[in-house]
Protein backbone atom coordinates (compact mmCIF):
# COMPACT_ATOMS: atom_id res chain seq x y z
CA UNK A 1 0.00 0.00 0.00
CA UNK A 2 1.51 3.23 -0.79
CA UNK A 3 0.02 6.34 0.28
CA UNK A 4 0.31 10.06 -0.31
CA UNK A 5 -0.22 12.60 1.79
CA UNK A 6 -0.93 16.33 1.22
CA UNK A 7 0.31 18.35 3.66
CA UNK A 8 -0.09 22.41 3.27
CA UNK A 9 1.74 24.93 5.30
CA UNK A 10 -1.16 27.66 6.24
CA UNK A 11 -0.66 30.67 9.04
CA UNK A 12 -1.90 29.28 12.14
CA UNK A 13 -5.21 30.48 13.71
CA UNK A 14 -3.78 32.90 16.32
CA UNK A 15 -0.94 34.38 12.98
CA UNK A 16 -1.66 37.95 12.32
CA UNK A 17 -2.29 38.28 8.41
CA UNK A 18 -0.57 41.40 7.53
CA UNK A 19 -1.73 42.18 3.82
CA UNK A 20 1.17 43.56 1.73
CA UNK A 21 1.41 47.16 0.46
CA UNK A 22 -0.13 46.83 -2.82
CA UNK A 23 -3.10 44.36 -1.43
CA UNK A 24 -2.27 41.41 -3.78
CA UNK A 25 -1.63 38.98 -0.73
CA UNK A 26 0.05 38.31 2.19
CA UNK A 27 3.14 39.89 3.77
CA UNK A 28 4.93 36.68 4.75
CA UNK A 29 7.06 37.98 7.59
CA UNK A 30 5.45 37.85 10.60
CA UNK A 31 3.21 34.92 9.92
CA UNK A 32 3.70 32.17 12.35
CA UNK A 33 3.09 29.07 9.92
CA UNK A 34 1.59 25.53 10.98
CA UNK A 35 0.31 22.30 9.33
CA UNK A 36 -3.59 22.54 7.63
CA UNK A 37 -5.45 21.87 10.12
CA UNK A 38 -7.37 18.55 8.02
CA UNK A 39 -4.02 17.65 6.24
CA UNK A 40 -2.90 16.15 10.30
CA UNK A 41 -5.87 14.16 10.55
CA UNK A 42 -5.43 12.69 6.91
CA UNK A 43 -1.32 11.91 7.80
CA UNK A 44 -2.78 9.94 11.14
CA UNK A 45 -4.76 8.39 8.94
CA UNK A 46 -2.18 7.49 6.13
CA UNK A 47 -0.15 5.85 9.17
CA UNK A 48 -3.08 4.28 10.72
CA UNK A 49 -3.31 1.98 7.67
CA UNK A 50 0.22 1.66 7.21
CA UNK A 51 0.92 0.44 11.04
CA UNK A 52 -2.28 -1.43 11.06
CA UNK A 53 -1.36 -3.73 7.49
CA UNK A 54 2.19 -3.61 8.54
CA UNK A 55 3.27 -2.73 5.49
CA UNK A 56 3.34 -0.26 2.60
CA UNK A 57 4.93 3.21 2.36
CA UNK A 58 3.41 6.92 3.62
CA UNK A 59 5.06 9.83 1.38
CA UNK A 60 4.18 13.32 2.69
CA UNK A 61 4.31 15.83 -0.44
CA UNK A 62 3.97 19.86 -0.16
CA UNK A 63 3.96 22.68 -2.48
CA UNK A 64 5.42 25.77 -1.68
CA UNK A 65 8.65 27.98 -0.84
CA UNK A 66 11.36 26.53 1.10
CA UNK A 67 9.57 26.80 4.52
CA UNK A 68 6.86 24.11 3.45
CA UNK A 69 9.86 21.81 4.61
CA UNK A 70 9.18 22.49 8.26
CA UNK A 71 5.49 20.74 7.81
CA UNK A 72 7.61 18.56 5.93
CA UNK A 73 9.77 17.49 8.26
CA UNK A 74 7.02 17.45 10.80
CA UNK A 75 5.36 14.82 8.74
CA UNK A 76 8.42 12.56 8.77
CA UNK A 77 8.59 12.97 12.18
CA UNK A 78 5.28 11.39 12.82
CA UNK A 79 6.55 8.38 10.79
CA UNK A 80 5.85 9.32 6.77
CA UNK A 81 8.54 7.29 5.18
CA UNK A 82 9.89 10.12 2.82
CA UNK A 83 8.90 13.19 1.08
CA UNK A 84 8.25 15.16 -1.90
CA UNK A 85 8.79 18.46 -1.92
CA UNK A 86 7.40 20.47 -5.01
CA UNK A 87 9.27 23.95 -4.83
CA UNK A 88 7.73 26.87 -6.14
CA UNK A 89 8.63 30.61 -5.21
CA UNK A 90 5.28 32.54 -5.98
CA UNK A 91 3.77 33.39 -2.68
CA UNK A 92 -0.08 34.14 -4.24
CA UNK A 93 -0.75 30.73 -5.65
CA UNK A 94 -4.50 30.71 -5.41
CA UNK A 95 -5.49 28.60 -8.34
CA UNK A 96 -6.40 25.26 -7.27
CA UNK A 97 -6.88 23.75 -11.01
CA UNK A 98 -3.10 24.74 -11.96
CA UNK A 99 -1.63 23.71 -8.24
CA UNK A 100 -3.22 20.01 -8.95
CA UNK A 101 -1.62 19.90 -12.30
CA UNK A 102 1.88 20.48 -10.79
CA UNK A 103 0.85 17.82 -8.10
CA UNK A 104 -0.27 15.41 -10.57
CA UNK A 105 2.61 15.78 -12.99
CA UNK A 106 5.22 15.44 -9.94
CA UNK A 107 3.43 11.84 -8.56
CA UNK A 108 2.02 10.39 -11.70
CA UNK A 109 4.82 7.75 -11.81
CA UNK A 110 4.75 6.97 -8.10
CA UNK A 111 1.24 5.05 -8.80
CA UNK A 112 -0.16 5.54 -5.10
CA UNK A 113 -3.00 3.36 -4.27
CA UNK A 114 -4.15 6.20 -2.18
CA UNK A 115 -3.72 9.66 -1.96
CA UNK A 116 -4.94 11.27 1.37
CA UNK A 117 -5.53 15.30 1.50
CA UNK A 118 -7.34 17.69 3.50
CA UNK A 119 -10.82 18.65 2.47
CA UNK A 120 -9.72 22.28 2.47
CA UNK A 121 -7.07 24.78 3.16
CA UNK A 122 -7.07 27.03 6.27
CA UNK A 123 -6.02 29.96 3.82
CA UNK A 124 -7.34 29.65 0.42
CA UNK A 125 -10.10 27.79 1.58
CA UNK A 126 -10.80 26.00 -2.32
CA UNK A 127 -11.80 22.43 -1.26
CA UNK A 128 -10.86 20.99 -4.41
CA UNK A 129 -7.20 20.07 -4.70
CA UNK A 130 -7.68 15.98 -3.20
CA UNK A 131 -10.35 15.86 -5.76
CA UNK A 132 -8.29 17.33 -8.87
CA UNK A 133 -5.90 15.65 -8.61
CA UNK A 134 -7.57 12.20 -8.35
CA UNK A 135 -9.63 12.75 -11.17
CA UNK A 136 -6.26 14.04 -13.34
CA UNK A 137 -4.63 10.79 -12.27
CA UNK A 138 -8.02 8.27 -13.14
CA UNK A 139 -8.75 7.33 -9.63
CA UNK A 140 -11.96 7.19 -7.55
CA UNK A 141 -12.39 10.44 -5.28
CA UNK A 142 -14.35 10.70 -2.33
CA UNK A 143 -14.64 14.38 -0.05
CA UNK A 144 -15.37 14.53 3.26
CA UNK A 145 -14.12 11.24 4.86
CA UNK A 146 -15.38 10.62 8.55
CA UNK A 147 -13.69 6.95 8.71
CA UNK A 148 -12.03 4.33 6.12
CA UNK A 149 -12.23 1.04 6.10
CA UNK A 150 -9.81 -0.70 3.81
CA UNK A 151 -9.73 -4.27 2.42
CA UNK A 152 -8.99 -6.33 -0.56
CA UNK A 153 -8.36 -3.22 -3.20
CA UNK A 154 -11.38 -1.75 -1.93
CA UNK A 155 -11.70 1.40 0.08
CA UNK A 156 -14.78 2.32 2.13
CA UNK A 157 -14.79 5.97 3.03
CA UNK A 158 -18.14 7.22 5.94
CA UNK A 159 -18.90 10.53 4.21
CA UNK A 160 -19.70 13.72 6.13
CA UNK A 161 -23.11 14.91 4.48
CA UNK A 162 -25.29 18.24 5.65
CA UNK A 163 -27.15 18.41 8.56
CA UNK A 164 -25.34 15.59 10.67
CA UNK A 165 -25.82 12.98 8.33
CA UNK A 166 -23.34 10.40 6.70
CA UNK A 167 -23.56 7.92 3.67
CA UNK A 168 -21.20 4.99 3.36
CA UNK A 169 -19.68 4.86 -0.33
CA UNK A 170 -17.09 2.25 -1.70
CA UNK A 171 -14.68 2.62 -4.42
CA UNK A 172 -11.86 0.60 -5.85
CA UNK A 173 -8.15 1.48 -5.24
CA UNK A 174 -6.33 3.76 -6.60
CA UNK A 175 -8.65 6.48 -4.76
CA UNK A 176 -8.21 9.74 -3.93
CA UNK A 177 -9.98 11.10 -0.90
CA UNK A 178 -10.29 14.38 1.01
CA UNK A 179 -10.46 14.08 4.44
CA UNK A 180 -12.72 15.80 7.53
CA UNK A 181 -11.38 17.36 10.85
CA UNK A 182 -12.01 14.69 13.34
CA UNK A 183 -11.96 11.11 12.11
CA UNK A 184 -9.08 10.13 14.18
CA UNK A 185 -6.79 10.86 16.68
CA UNK A 186 -3.64 13.03 15.36
CA UNK A 187 -0.30 12.05 17.15
CA UNK A 188 2.72 14.04 18.63
CA UNK A 189 5.69 13.46 16.83
CA UNK A 190 8.24 11.52 19.56
CA UNK A 191 11.59 12.32 19.82
CA UNK A 192 12.86 9.67 18.44
CA UNK A 193 10.52 10.54 15.31
CA UNK A 194 11.96 13.77 15.40
CA UNK A 195 15.50 12.79 15.69
CA UNK A 196 14.99 9.83 12.23
CA UNK A 197 13.18 12.57 10.84
CA UNK A 198 17.04 14.22 9.80
CA UNK A 199 17.61 11.07 8.15
CA UNK A 200 14.45 10.67 5.69
CA UNK A 201 14.74 11.86 2.07
CA UNK A 202 13.19 14.70 0.71
CA UNK A 203 12.91 14.32 -2.98
CA UNK A 204 12.81 17.82 -4.53
CA UNK A 205 10.80 18.88 -7.77
CA UNK A 206 11.36 22.16 -9.63
CA UNK A 207 8.33 22.40 -12.04
CA UNK A 208 8.27 24.53 -14.94
CA UNK A 209 6.01 27.20 -16.11
CA UNK A 210 2.42 26.66 -15.82
CA UNK A 211 -1.04 27.95 -16.81
CA UNK A 212 -2.97 30.35 -13.99
CA UNK A 213 -6.86 29.57 -14.41
CA UNK A 214 -7.45 32.25 -11.50
CA UNK A 215 -6.05 34.32 -9.57
CA UNK A 216 -6.37 37.00 -6.12
CA UNK A 217 -6.83 40.10 -7.36
CA UNK A 218 -6.80 41.75 -3.91
CA UNK A 219 -7.17 40.72 -0.20
CA UNK A 220 -8.61 43.09 2.05
CA UNK A 221 -10.73 42.98 5.73
CA UNK A 222 -13.90 42.57 5.21
CA UNK A 223 -16.20 45.97 6.10
CA UNK A 224 -18.86 44.94 8.80
CA UNK A 225 -22.09 46.16 8.66
CA UNK A 226 -23.83 45.34 11.31
CA UNK A 227 -24.18 47.67 14.65
CA UNK A 228 -22.65 45.60 17.52
CA UNK A 229 -22.59 47.00 20.55
CA UNK A 230 -19.03 47.14 22.30
CA UNK A 231 -18.88 46.10 25.94
CA UNK A 232 -15.88 47.52 27.15
CA UNK A 233 -14.42 48.06 30.92
CA UNK A 234 -12.55 45.68 33.66
CA UNK A 235 -13.14 42.90 33.65
CA UNK A 236 -15.54 43.39 36.83
CA UNK A 237 -17.33 45.80 34.55
CA UNK A 238 -17.60 44.19 31.29
CA UNK A 239 -19.60 41.20 33.72
CA UNK A 240 -21.64 44.26 35.39
CA UNK A 241 -22.94 44.93 32.21
CA UNK A 242 -23.43 42.07 30.47
CA UNK A 243 -26.05 41.05 33.14
CA UNK A 244 -27.69 44.68 32.66
CA UNK A 245 -27.74 43.65 29.16
CA UNK A 246 -29.51 40.16 29.87
CA UNK A 247 -31.64 41.16 32.13
CA UNK A 248 -32.93 44.46 30.61
CA UNK A 249 -32.39 44.37 26.86
CA UNK A 250 -31.99 40.66 26.13
CA UNK A 251 -34.52 40.11 28.28
CA UNK A 252 -32.82 36.15 28.98
CA UNK A 253 -32.77 36.58 32.96
CA UNK B 1 -27.58 30.28 -23.02
CA UNK B 2 -25.26 32.51 -20.74
CA UNK B 3 -25.87 31.48 -17.23
CA UNK B 4 -26.45 27.59 -16.45
CA UNK B 5 -27.81 27.21 -13.05
CA UNK B 6 -27.26 23.53 -11.75
CA UNK B 7 -30.00 23.10 -9.52
CA UNK B 8 -29.68 20.36 -6.47
CA UNK B 9 -32.53 17.91 -5.58
CA UNK B 10 -33.62 18.08 -1.74
CA UNK B 11 -36.08 15.28 -1.67
CA UNK B 12 -37.86 16.57 -4.75
CA UNK B 13 -37.66 20.04 -4.14
CA UNK B 14 -35.60 22.47 -5.38
CA UNK B 15 -32.47 22.99 -2.94
CA UNK B 16 -32.48 26.38 -0.99
CA UNK B 17 -28.84 27.28 -2.11
CA UNK B 18 -30.66 26.54 -5.87
CA UNK B 19 -32.90 29.30 -5.35
CA UNK B 20 -30.21 31.61 -3.67
CA UNK B 21 -28.39 30.72 -7.40
CA UNK B 22 -31.55 31.95 -9.46
CA UNK B 23 -30.97 35.25 -7.61
CA UNK B 24 -27.49 35.34 -8.31
CA UNK B 25 -28.03 34.33 -12.17
CA UNK B 26 -31.04 37.04 -12.37
CA UNK B 27 -28.61 39.66 -11.13
CA UNK B 28 -25.93 38.93 -13.62
CA UNK B 29 -28.08 38.82 -16.30
CA UNK B 30 -29.57 41.78 -15.50
CA UNK B 31 -26.49 43.76 -15.96
CA UNK B 32 -24.63 42.35 -18.39
CA UNK B 33 -27.65 41.34 -20.70
CA UNK B 34 -27.84 37.45 -20.49
CA UNK B 35 -29.78 34.63 -20.80
CA UNK B 36 -30.48 32.13 -18.08
CA UNK B 37 -31.09 27.96 -18.30
CA UNK B 38 -31.36 26.07 -15.07
CA UNK B 39 -30.38 22.22 -15.20
CA UNK B 40 -32.35 19.79 -13.41
CA UNK B 41 -31.12 16.02 -13.03
CA UNK B 42 -32.31 13.00 -11.68
CA UNK B 43 -35.10 10.78 -10.52
CA UNK B 44 -37.37 13.86 -9.36
CA UNK B 45 -35.98 15.85 -12.84
CA UNK B 46 -40.14 16.43 -13.37
CA UNK B 47 -41.15 17.60 -10.01
CA UNK B 48 -37.91 20.07 -9.76
CA UNK B 49 -38.49 21.33 -13.76
CA UNK B 50 -41.84 22.63 -12.74
CA UNK B 51 -40.45 24.45 -9.30
CA UNK B 52 -38.20 25.76 -11.31
CA UNK B 53 -40.05 26.68 -14.23
CA UNK B 54 -42.07 29.38 -12.24
CA UNK B 55 -39.34 31.77 -11.81
CA UNK B 56 -37.81 34.29 -14.50
CA UNK B 57 -35.34 32.55 -16.78
CA UNK B 58 -34.97 31.48 -19.89
CA UNK B 59 -35.48 27.60 -19.92
CA UNK B 60 -34.82 24.72 -17.65
CA UNK B 61 -33.11 21.51 -19.37
CA UNK B 62 -34.91 18.44 -18.01
CA UNK B 63 -31.90 15.51 -18.38
CA UNK B 64 -33.34 11.97 -16.82
CA UNK B 65 -31.03 8.95 -16.87
CA UNK B 66 -31.05 5.49 -15.35
CA UNK B 67 -27.33 6.44 -13.73
CA UNK B 68 -28.58 9.91 -12.05
CA UNK B 69 -31.18 8.43 -10.32
CA UNK B 70 -29.14 8.57 -7.53
CA UNK B 71 -26.05 10.59 -6.94
CA UNK B 72 -22.72 9.83 -7.54
CA UNK B 73 -19.81 11.60 -8.06
CA UNK B 74 -19.09 10.59 -11.47
CA UNK B 75 -21.84 10.24 -12.96
CA UNK B 76 -23.07 13.86 -11.81
CA UNK B 77 -19.79 15.17 -12.82
CA UNK B 78 -19.99 13.36 -16.02
CA UNK B 79 -23.27 14.61 -16.85
CA UNK B 80 -22.97 18.28 -16.34
CA UNK B 81 -19.34 18.35 -18.42
CA UNK B 82 -21.29 16.87 -21.10
CA UNK B 83 -24.75 19.38 -20.77
CA UNK B 84 -21.73 22.41 -20.65
CA UNK B 85 -19.62 21.05 -23.44
CA UNK B 86 -23.16 21.10 -25.25
CA UNK B 87 -24.63 24.28 -24.54
CA UNK B 88 -21.31 25.78 -24.38
CA UNK B 89 -22.61 28.93 -21.25
CA UNK B 90 -20.18 31.23 -20.29
CA UNK B 91 -20.96 30.46 -16.46
CA UNK B 92 -22.49 27.52 -14.84
CA UNK B 93 -23.55 28.78 -11.40
CA UNK B 94 -23.91 26.28 -8.14
CA UNK B 95 -24.79 26.69 -4.41
CA UNK B 96 -22.07 25.90 -2.67
CA UNK B 97 -23.13 22.77 -0.97
CA UNK B 98 -21.54 19.68 0.17
CA UNK B 99 -22.29 17.47 -2.94
CA UNK B 100 -20.92 20.35 -5.27
CA UNK B 101 -18.24 20.16 -3.10
CA UNK B 102 -17.67 16.53 -3.92
CA UNK B 103 -18.20 16.77 -7.72
CA UNK B 104 -17.79 19.80 -9.34
CA UNK B 105 -14.11 19.86 -8.91
CA UNK B 106 -14.10 16.89 -10.97
CA UNK B 107 -15.77 19.20 -13.99
CA UNK B 108 -13.46 21.64 -13.33
CA UNK B 109 -10.34 19.10 -13.88
CA UNK B 110 -11.81 17.06 -16.67
CA UNK B 111 -12.34 20.55 -18.61
CA UNK B 112 -9.85 22.27 -17.73
CA UNK B 113 -11.86 24.87 -16.72
CA UNK B 114 -11.71 27.06 -13.16
CA UNK B 115 -13.93 26.61 -10.34
CA UNK B 116 -14.21 30.07 -8.30
CA UNK B 117 -15.68 28.63 -5.32
CA UNK B 118 -17.96 29.78 -1.85
CA UNK B 119 -18.58 33.09 -3.42
CA UNK B 120 -19.94 36.02 -1.02
CA UNK B 121 -20.25 38.66 -3.61
CA UNK B 122 -19.84 39.17 -7.56
CA UNK B 123 -18.97 42.70 -9.15
CA UNK B 124 -18.54 43.80 -12.65
CA UNK B 125 -15.02 45.01 -13.70
CA UNK B 126 -15.45 45.87 -17.23
CA UNK B 127 -16.59 42.82 -19.11
CA UNK B 128 -15.06 40.61 -16.62
CA UNK B 129 -17.28 40.28 -13.07
CA UNK B 130 -14.99 39.82 -10.25
CA UNK B 131 -16.28 36.87 -7.58
CA UNK B 132 -15.74 37.76 -3.82
CA UNK B 133 -14.04 34.32 -1.52
CA UNK B 134 -13.79 34.48 2.35
CA UNK B 135 -9.85 33.42 2.88
CA UNK B 136 -8.33 32.39 5.61
CA UNK B 137 -11.41 31.38 7.21
CA UNK B 138 -13.58 34.77 6.89
CA UNK B 139 -11.09 36.69 8.21
CA UNK B 140 -10.17 38.14 4.96
CA UNK B 141 -11.80 38.85 1.95
CA UNK B 142 -10.35 37.65 -1.90
CA UNK B 143 -11.58 39.64 -4.89
CA UNK B 144 -11.01 36.45 -7.52
CA UNK B 145 -10.76 36.40 -11.27
CA UNK B 146 -10.47 34.02 -13.69
CA UNK B 147 -8.11 34.41 -16.74
CA UNK B 148 -10.23 32.12 -18.81
CA UNK B 149 -12.33 32.37 -21.35
CA UNK B 150 -14.84 30.36 -19.72
CA UNK B 151 -17.25 28.14 -19.31
CA UNK B 152 -16.61 29.20 -16.25
CA UNK B 153 -17.58 27.10 -12.62
CA UNK B 154 -19.08 29.65 -10.20
CA UNK B 155 -20.61 28.91 -6.40
CA UNK B 156 -22.13 30.77 -4.43
CA UNK B 157 -22.09 30.63 -0.41
CA UNK B 158 -24.89 29.58 1.37
CA UNK B 159 -27.03 33.70 1.85
CA UNK B 160 -24.83 35.47 -0.53
CA UNK B 161 -28.32 36.34 -2.58
CA UNK B 162 -31.30 35.64 -1.17
CA UNK B 163 -34.39 33.02 -2.33
CA UNK B 164 -37.00 36.24 -1.69
CA UNK B 165 -35.42 38.21 -4.46
CA UNK B 166 -35.72 35.56 -7.04
CA UNK B 167 -38.40 37.18 -10.12
CA UNK B 168 -40.65 35.02 -10.75
CA UNK B 169 -41.53 33.85 -14.90
CA UNK B 170 -42.55 31.00 -16.66
CA UNK B 171 -40.35 29.16 -18.79
CA UNK B 172 -39.81 26.45 -21.00
CA UNK B 173 -38.91 23.10 -20.52
CA UNK B 174 -36.29 21.13 -23.17
CA UNK B 175 -34.94 17.50 -22.28
CA UNK B 176 -31.64 17.00 -23.11
CA UNK B 177 -29.46 13.90 -23.41
CA UNK B 178 -26.09 12.59 -22.73
CA UNK B 179 -23.67 9.53 -22.71
CA UNK B 180 -23.43 7.48 -19.89
CA UNK B 181 -22.63 4.13 -18.74
CA UNK B 182 -22.23 2.05 -15.72
CA UNK B 183 -18.28 1.54 -16.65
CA UNK B 184 -18.00 5.41 -15.81
CA UNK B 185 -19.45 5.10 -12.42
CA UNK B 186 -16.88 4.18 -9.95
CA UNK B 187 -18.43 4.58 -6.48
CA UNK B 188 -21.32 2.40 -5.15
CA UNK B 189 -23.37 4.50 -2.29
CA UNK B 190 -25.15 3.62 0.79
CA UNK B 191 -28.37 5.51 2.10
CA UNK B 192 -27.72 8.41 4.01
CA UNK B 193 -28.02 8.43 7.90
CA UNK B 194 -28.04 9.98 11.22
CA UNK B 195 -25.84 9.26 14.07
CA UNK B 196 -27.66 8.57 17.40
CA UNK B 197 -28.33 12.00 18.89
CA UNK B 198 -28.27 11.21 22.52
CA UNK B 199 -30.98 13.23 23.77
CA UNK B 200 -29.17 16.52 23.40
CA UNK B 201 -31.98 18.68 21.74
CA UNK B 202 -30.34 22.15 20.73
CA UNK B 203 -32.72 23.50 18.36
CA UNK B 204 -35.23 23.87 21.55
CA UNK B 205 -33.24 25.56 23.72
CA UNK B 206 -34.25 29.22 24.55
CA UNK B 207 -30.30 29.75 25.90
CA UNK B 208 -26.96 28.72 24.24
CA UNK B 209 -23.77 29.03 26.01
CA UNK B 210 -21.13 27.68 22.84
CA UNK B 211 -17.57 27.21 23.64
CA UNK B 212 -14.91 27.53 20.85
CA UNK B 213 -11.62 26.63 20.61
CA UNK B 214 -10.44 30.04 22.52
CA UNK B 215 -11.23 27.88 25.69
CA UNK B 216 -7.86 26.32 25.42
CA UNK B 217 -8.18 23.18 26.94
CA UNK B 218 -9.93 20.32 28.21
CA UNK B 219 -9.69 20.82 32.04
CA UNK B 220 -11.65 24.66 30.99
CA UNK B 221 -14.64 23.23 29.37
CA UNK B 222 -16.62 22.84 32.86
CA UNK B 223 -16.14 26.51 33.40
CA UNK B 224 -18.59 26.48 30.05
CA UNK B 225 -20.93 24.49 31.69
CA UNK B 226 -21.15 26.13 35.22
CA UNK B 227 -22.26 29.18 33.19
CA UNK B 228 -24.93 27.48 31.43
CA UNK B 229 -26.00 26.20 34.36
CA UNK B 230 -26.33 29.57 36.12
CA UNK B 231 -28.40 30.78 33.44
CA UNK B 232 -30.30 28.39 32.51
CA UNK B 233 -29.04 27.44 29.30
CA UNK B 234 -27.80 24.56 27.41
CA UNK B 235 -23.91 23.98 26.43
CA UNK B 236 -23.24 23.78 22.96
CA UNK B 237 -20.00 24.23 21.01
CA UNK B 238 -18.19 24.64 17.63
CA UNK B 239 -16.51 21.76 15.72
CA UNK B 240 -12.44 21.79 17.03
CA UNK B 241 -14.22 21.01 20.47
CA UNK B 242 -16.18 18.12 19.40
CA UNK B 243 -12.92 16.89 17.07
CA UNK B 244 -10.96 17.23 19.90
CA UNK B 245 -13.13 15.11 22.01
CA UNK B 246 -14.25 17.38 24.57
CA UNK B 247 -17.65 17.52 23.92
CA UNK B 248 -19.54 14.74 21.98
CA UNK B 249 -20.42 15.40 18.34
CA UNK B 250 -24.27 15.83 19.67
CA UNK B 251 -23.00 19.68 20.87
CA UNK B 252 -21.79 20.57 17.30
CA UNK B 253 -23.30 24.02 15.55
CA UNK B 254 -22.99 24.40 12.21
CA UNK B 255 -23.10 22.96 9.07
CA UNK B 256 -22.29 19.58 10.21
CA UNK B 257 -23.93 19.39 13.58
CA UNK B 258 -27.49 21.40 14.52
CA UNK B 259 -28.99 24.66 13.33
CA UNK B 260 -30.47 26.55 15.85
CA UNK B 261 -31.87 30.21 17.03
CA UNK B 262 -32.17 30.62 20.42
CA UNK B 263 -33.05 34.00 22.43
CA UNK B 264 -29.41 34.11 23.28
CA UNK B 265 -26.19 32.81 21.70
CA UNK B 266 -23.14 33.22 23.71
CA UNK B 267 -20.50 32.78 21.91
CA UNK B 268 -17.59 31.56 23.86
CA UNK B 269 -13.80 31.52 22.00
CA UNK B 270 -15.61 31.09 18.46
CA UNK B 271 -14.01 32.81 15.61
CA UNK B 272 -17.13 32.92 13.16
CA UNK B 273 -16.03 30.77 10.61
CA UNK B 274 -18.83 30.21 7.85
CA UNK B 275 -19.63 26.69 8.87
CA UNK B 276 -20.02 27.64 12.07
CA UNK B 277 -22.09 30.82 11.52
CA UNK B 278 -25.03 28.92 9.54
CA UNK B 279 -25.79 27.05 11.91
CA UNK B 280 -26.05 29.98 14.53
CA UNK B 281 -26.70 33.25 12.69
CA UNK B 282 -30.72 33.05 13.25
CA UNK B 283 -30.49 33.29 16.96
CA UNK B 284 -32.18 36.73 18.35
CA UNK B 285 -29.29 37.71 20.21
CA UNK B 286 -25.75 36.77 19.38
CA UNK B 287 -23.19 37.72 22.31
CA UNK B 288 -19.63 37.20 21.32
CA UNK B 289 -16.78 37.16 23.73
CA UNK B 290 -13.36 36.89 21.64
CA UNK B 291 -9.80 38.03 22.81
CA UNK B 292 -9.19 38.93 19.15
CA UNK B 293 -11.44 42.23 18.16
CA UNK B 294 -10.84 41.32 13.98
CA UNK B 295 -12.39 38.19 14.80
CA UNK B 296 -15.45 37.42 12.12
CA UNK B 297 -17.76 36.79 14.72
CA UNK B 298 -17.82 40.31 15.74
CA UNK B 299 -19.93 40.93 12.27
CA UNK B 300 -22.82 38.89 13.56
CA UNK B 301 -22.71 39.61 16.89
CA UNK B 302 -25.25 42.07 18.52
CA UNK B 303 -23.19 42.09 21.55
CA UNK B 304 -19.47 42.08 21.48
CA UNK B 305 -16.21 42.08 24.53
CA UNK B 306 -12.69 42.21 23.45
CA UNK B 307 -11.56 39.90 25.96
CA UNK B 308 -10.55 36.89 27.96
CA UNK B 309 -13.34 33.96 28.40
CA UNK B 310 -11.14 32.14 30.77
CA UNK B 311 -10.99 35.54 32.99
CA UNK B 312 -14.49 36.84 32.64
CA UNK B 313 -16.60 33.49 32.42
CA UNK B 314 -16.15 32.34 35.90
CA UNK B 315 -16.90 35.97 36.78
CA UNK B 316 -20.06 35.58 34.93
CA UNK B 317 -21.16 32.64 36.59
CA UNK B 318 -20.52 33.89 40.09
CA UNK B 319 -22.64 37.29 38.96
CA UNK B 320 -25.25 35.37 37.70
CA UNK B 321 -26.06 33.23 41.10
C1 LIG C 1 -17.21 21.20 5.25
C2 LIG C 1 -16.94 21.81 6.60
C3 LIG C 1 -17.87 21.62 7.60
C4 LIG C 1 -17.68 22.20 8.84
N1 LIG C 1 -18.65 22.06 9.78
C5 LIG C 1 -18.55 22.77 10.93
C6 LIG C 1 -19.62 22.76 11.90
O1 LIG C 1 -20.66 22.11 11.72
N2 LIG C 1 -19.46 23.49 13.01
C7 LIG C 1 -18.33 24.24 13.27
O2 LIG C 1 -18.27 24.90 14.31
N3 LIG C 1 -17.32 24.24 12.39
C8 LIG C 1 -17.40 23.52 11.24
N4 LIG C 1 -16.35 23.54 10.36
C9 LIG C 1 -15.07 24.16 10.78
C10 LIG C 1 -15.05 25.68 10.64
O3 LIG C 1 -14.61 26.02 9.33
C11 LIG C 1 -14.07 26.32 11.64
O4 LIG C 1 -12.79 25.74 11.50
C12 LIG C 1 -14.52 26.17 13.09
O5 LIG C 1 -15.87 26.59 13.23
C13 LIG C 1 -13.63 26.99 13.99
O6 LIG C 1 -13.99 26.77 15.33
P1 LIG C 1 -13.58 27.82 16.46
O7 LIG C 1 -14.17 29.15 16.15
O8 LIG C 1 -13.93 27.21 17.76
O9 LIG C 1 -11.98 27.83 16.37
P2 LIG C 1 -10.97 28.91 15.80
O10 LIG C 1 -11.35 29.32 14.43
O11 LIG C 1 -9.61 28.39 16.05
O12 LIG C 1 -11.23 30.16 16.72
C14 LIG C 1 -10.88 30.25 18.07
C15 LIG C 1 -11.21 31.67 18.52
O13 LIG C 1 -10.99 31.80 19.92
C16 LIG C 1 -10.39 33.05 20.19
N5 LIG C 1 -9.69 32.90 21.46
C17 LIG C 1 -8.58 32.16 21.71
N6 LIG C 1 -8.27 32.22 23.02
C18 LIG C 1 -9.22 33.00 23.62
C19 LIG C 1 -9.45 33.43 24.96
N7 LIG C 1 -8.66 33.05 25.96
N8 LIG C 1 -10.51 34.23 25.18
C20 LIG C 1 -11.32 34.63 24.17
N9 LIG C 1 -11.16 34.24 22.90
C21 LIG C 1 -10.12 33.43 22.62
C22 LIG C 1 -9.51 33.33 18.99
O14 LIG C 1 -9.30 34.72 18.85
C23 LIG C 1 -10.33 32.73 17.84
O15 LIG C 1 -11.18 33.71 17.26
C24 LIG C 1 -16.50 22.94 9.12
C25 LIG C 1 -15.57 23.12 8.12
C26 LIG C 1 -15.77 22.56 6.87
C27 LIG C 1 -14.76 22.83 5.80
N1 LIG D 1 0.45 23.87 -1.57
C1 LIG D 1 -0.01 22.72 -1.07
N2 LIG D 1 0.84 21.83 -0.49
C2 LIG D 1 0.39 20.68 0.02
N3 LIG D 1 -0.91 20.31 0.01
C3 LIG D 1 -1.80 21.14 -0.55
C4 LIG D 1 -1.41 22.39 -1.12
N4 LIG D 1 -2.51 23.00 -1.59
C5 LIG D 1 -3.56 22.18 -1.32
N5 LIG D 1 -3.13 21.06 -0.70
C6 LIG D 1 -3.93 19.91 -0.23
O1 LIG D 1 -5.24 20.04 -0.73
C7 LIG D 1 -6.17 20.23 0.34
C8 LIG D 1 -7.28 21.13 -0.10
O2 LIG D 1 -6.78 22.41 -0.43
P1 LIG D 1 -7.71 23.50 -1.14
O3 LIG D 1 -8.20 22.90 -2.39
O4 LIG D 1 -6.80 24.69 -1.34
O5 LIG D 1 -8.80 23.83 -0.17
C9 LIG D 1 -5.33 20.70 1.51
O6 LIG D 1 -5.95 20.40 2.74
C10 LIG D 1 -4.04 19.92 1.28
O7 LIG D 1 -4.16 18.59 1.74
Amino acid sequence: MKIAVLVKQVPGSDSPLPINSNQSWLDENGISYVMNECDNYALEEALQIKEENDDGEVVVISLGPDRVQKVIREGLAKGADRAIHIQMNSDSIADPLSLATLFADAIRDEKFDLIFSGLQSDDLGMGQTGIIIGEMLGMSTASLAMATELSEGIIKVKRELEAGFFQWVSMSLPASITIQSGLNIPRYPSLKGIMGAKKKEINIVTPGGHDVKQSAKKVYVPQSDKQTVMIEGSVDQIVDKLVEAFRNEIKVI
Amino acid sequence: MDILIVIEDNNGKVHRMGLESITAAQTMAKDRGFSIAALVMGSNADELATQVSNYDIGEVLKLEHDLLSSYSSDGYAEAVKQVVEKESPKYVFFGHTYQVRDYVPKISAKLMKPFLVDNVLMNSDGDDTVFTKQMFNAKLYSDMIAMDEGPLLISFQSAAYSSDNAASGSASVRDVNINLDSSMIKTQSEDPFQEESGGVDLTSAEIIVSVGRGIGKEENVPMAKDLAKAIGGELASSRPVVDAGWLSSTHQIGSSGQSVSPKMYLALGISGAIQHVVGMKGSKNIVAINKDPEAPIFEIADYGVVGDVLEIVPKLSEALE
